[in-house]
């Protein structure tokens, strides 16, 4: 097991990511297959104490690296580290932003511009740019996108955050759109602000990489379902595994065992027999099933 | 097929995005009334954008329309789409009067114009299994409905979009209760009769936050409506029906479809008696883009294709959308009139059904 010690100053563009990343889906009743169990899971993890009782647990097993959403609660989380910085001294955050519901929700409630308002730490950006109706210039919206990862990043100060995370719902928006320059203010921002290296999720792996090689973002951190079942991998199973052969990219699978929908010793066999695929995101809510996971990943690998 | 976007608001950026990426589809024009989101994507897109929905029209050749603006706007913008021989994709609901609607309905019929409304559960594998296992008479005759909705949309008192004014087509009952309504209308058909309706508000000032109510539909069946859309409790939308029949019950949300059969019916293939539980891994397929759930890709997908063949019947018409709307025009009306038996009302000593009765009156004809 590689342990993280990136940080802000070192050059992380060159360090190899963990084998096994913690992903946080089961913290806040997220769970594709059933929301009985979703609800169950949220209950369980109502007390901080009981997300850090499963991150020491993967943290003992030498899974030192949570990819984790910037949901309110994680802020917890990162009080916690920042506590006991002897205890976790290999401990790394991968955050993945924006914590979208939060976002939606506003837009309904507030509208959009009011939203982005809510969220910004400090409101003059939008109002310069929007004072006496004048358009936008590209320097405004990159203003606000960098503005926005800083108020997302504001909870981890002082954490090693060697990758940060663009969540899938804007990735997979900004290339229907055809946003693409997107991408590029957020790596930017992302590697000079925080040293850190730029990650993408998506649901549409073929096409994101296409995106991305039109924006010259080269041999980019990418996320996404990758499993047996061909589970939310849009564009097809088949699209995946040649991108996985062919393309230059480092590929983070997530969604391996298809939300439970494939057993574990099979998923893991499969997907350690893909090429090219750096890490495996993982969520566990006993310290049986991370040692376990791990176990797999290591007689596979 | 050559396609117009028409408001960018939360679905209508979200349409925009994956129409814009579906093969056959080129976008033509975005049309939104505030410049500065046209601006950004014109910028960095390339987009022809207008403010103005009537000039877009005129300036620009289309197969179709996605209308995504606040509901008081639809039926104008339908007509004049319709009337140019413009097909219609329109958010949900359609209009705010079903007379409207059937208008609408009606002209599109006339003109053989492919229409759709954005009801898009009924493109959740999970909902599509209610939908079979009721063809299929799984559970026998279909006695009582139960559709349900929570999440948590308005958590304070303050709201500033249209959504939080009746008058635009806001409010829980038009905005999120359509949702469950419509899924009622596509498996019992339309309600012939609604009692017991309470529109409550829980912080909004000018408008519902929860709608609960008593429908009934034909050949006995009743159903019951619950939704709240300031429940925090709910991580985002939850949706779920839930229908008890002669021979078993359904309960579905978009994860999962729990079926119990009776052994007085005999199971569809791939269901045994007892507990059954089909999960969406297995009932979904992965379309061509996923931005934000299946169902979001799958509507749009099965509008595209039915344009190009020129199908005018299908899922979600305006038709369908008209008798969602009739519905919560049903639900509206009854809300205002409050209670059917009050507590002070001496006419409100309940009514015992026959087979009591007639003991009772011998009781009562032997002592008195």
């Amino acid at each position: 097991m590689s342990t993280q010690t990136a940080s802000r100053t070192s050059n992380p563009a060159s360090a190899r990511m963990p084998r096994l990343l913690f992903g946080d889906n089961q913290f806040f009743g997220v769970n594709h297959m059933s929301e009985q169990k979703a609800r169950q899971q949220a209950m369980r993890f109502q007390d901080l104490q009981s997300i850090i009782d499963v991150l020491d647990a993967a943290y003992d097993e030498g899974i030192t690296t949570f990819m984790c959403t910037t949901h309110d609660r994680i802020s917890e989380v990162c009080d916690h580290v920042r506590s006991m910085p002897e205890r976790y001294s290999n401990f790394a955050f991968y955050p993945c932003m924006p914590y979208a519901h939060k976002y939606a929700d506003a837009v309904t409630e507030l509208g959009m511009l009011s939203a982005i308002r809510r969220f910004l730490p400090e409101e003059g950006v939008l109002n310069a740019a929007l004072r006496g109706g004048r358009s936008f210039a590209k320097k405004d919206v990159e203003g606000i996108i960098t503005l926005l990862v800083d108020a997302e990043m504001a909870m981890f100060r002082g954490l090693s955050t060697p990758v940060v995370w663009l969540q899938n719902v804007v990735v997979d928006l900004l290339i229907g759109l055809g946003f693409k320059d997107a991408f590029v203010i957020f790596a930017e921002h992302v590697r000079n602000r925080y040293g850190a290296e730029p990650g993408f999720i998506t649901m549409n792996l073929p096409r994101a990489l296409d995106a991305f090689d039109e924006v010259g973002l080269e041999n980019p951190i990418v996320c996404s379902n990758i499993n047996k079942i061909g589970f939310r991998m849009s564009g097809g199973i088949e699209a995946y595994e040649g991108a996985l052969k062919n393309r230059q990219f480092r590929a983070v699978a997530m969604s391996v065992l298809a939300s439970g929908a494939i057993p574990p010793r099979e998923a893991i066999e499969w997907i350690c027999r893909q090429p090219q695929i750096e890490s495996i995101v993982f969520g566990a809510s006993s310290a049986r099933n991370i040692a376990s996971t791990r176990q797999l990943v290591e007689e596979f690998s | 097929m050559r396609v117009g976007v028409v408001g960018l608001g939360k679905m209508g950026l979200s349409h925009l995005s994956m129409i814009q990426a579906h093969p056959d589809v080129t976008v033509e024009a975005i049309v939104d009334s505030t410049g500065y989101l046209l601006d950004v994507l014109a910028k960095y897109t390339g987009r022809r954008t207008f403010t103005d929905f009537g000039k877009m029209l005129e300036a620009v050749d289309l197969d179709a329309v996605i209308i995504a603006t606040p509901t008081r706007m639809h039926e104008a913008m339908v007509r004049t789409a319709l009337e140019r021989d413009i097909h219609v994709f329109c958010e949900k609901p359609l209009t705010l009067s079903s007379e409207d609607s059937m208008a609408l309905s009606k002209l599109a019929e006339r003109r053989g114009l492919v229409t759709q409304v954005g009801y898009h559960n009924k493109f959740v594998g999970a909902f599509r299994e209610v939908r079979n296992l009721l063809d299929a008479k799984a559970i026998g005759r279909v006695t009582h409905i139960l559709a349900e909705a929570y999440g948590p949309v308005v958590l304070r008192p303050k709201g500033s979009t249209w959504r939080s004014r009746k008058s635009e087509g806001g409010g829980c009952l038009y905005d999120y209760a359509a949702h469950p309504v419509d899924l009622m209308t596509w498996y019992v058909g339309a309600p012939t009769g609604v009692a017991g309706t309470v529109l409550g508000s829980v912080f909004s000032e000018q408008t519902d936050d929860e709608v609960f109510t008593t429908m009934y539909f034909d050949e006995g069946v009743s159903g019951q409506v619950s939704v709240n859309w300031s429940d925090e409790s709910c991580r985002k939308m939850t949706t779920k029906i839930t229908i008890w029949g002669t021979g078993g019950r359904i309960h579905a949300d978009r994860q999962e479809c729990q079926v119990y059969l009776r052994d007085t019916v005999e199971p569809p293939p791939g269901y045994r008696h007892g507990w059954n539980t089909k999960y969406t891994t297995e009932l979904t397929e992965a379309p061509w883009f996923y931005l934000r759930g299946e169902e979001y890709s799958a509507q749009l997908d099965y509008f595209v294709q039915r344009v190009n063949a020129r199908k005018t019947e299908g899922l979600n018409t305006l038709r369908s959308a008209a008798t969602t709307d009739r519905a919560l025009e049903l639900i509206s009306r009854d809300a205002s009139r409050g209670p059917s038996t009050s507590a002070d009302d001496d006419a409100a000593v309940p009514v015992l059904t026959k087979p009591i009765r007639r003991p009772l009156r011998r009781l009562l004809q032997r002592y008195i």
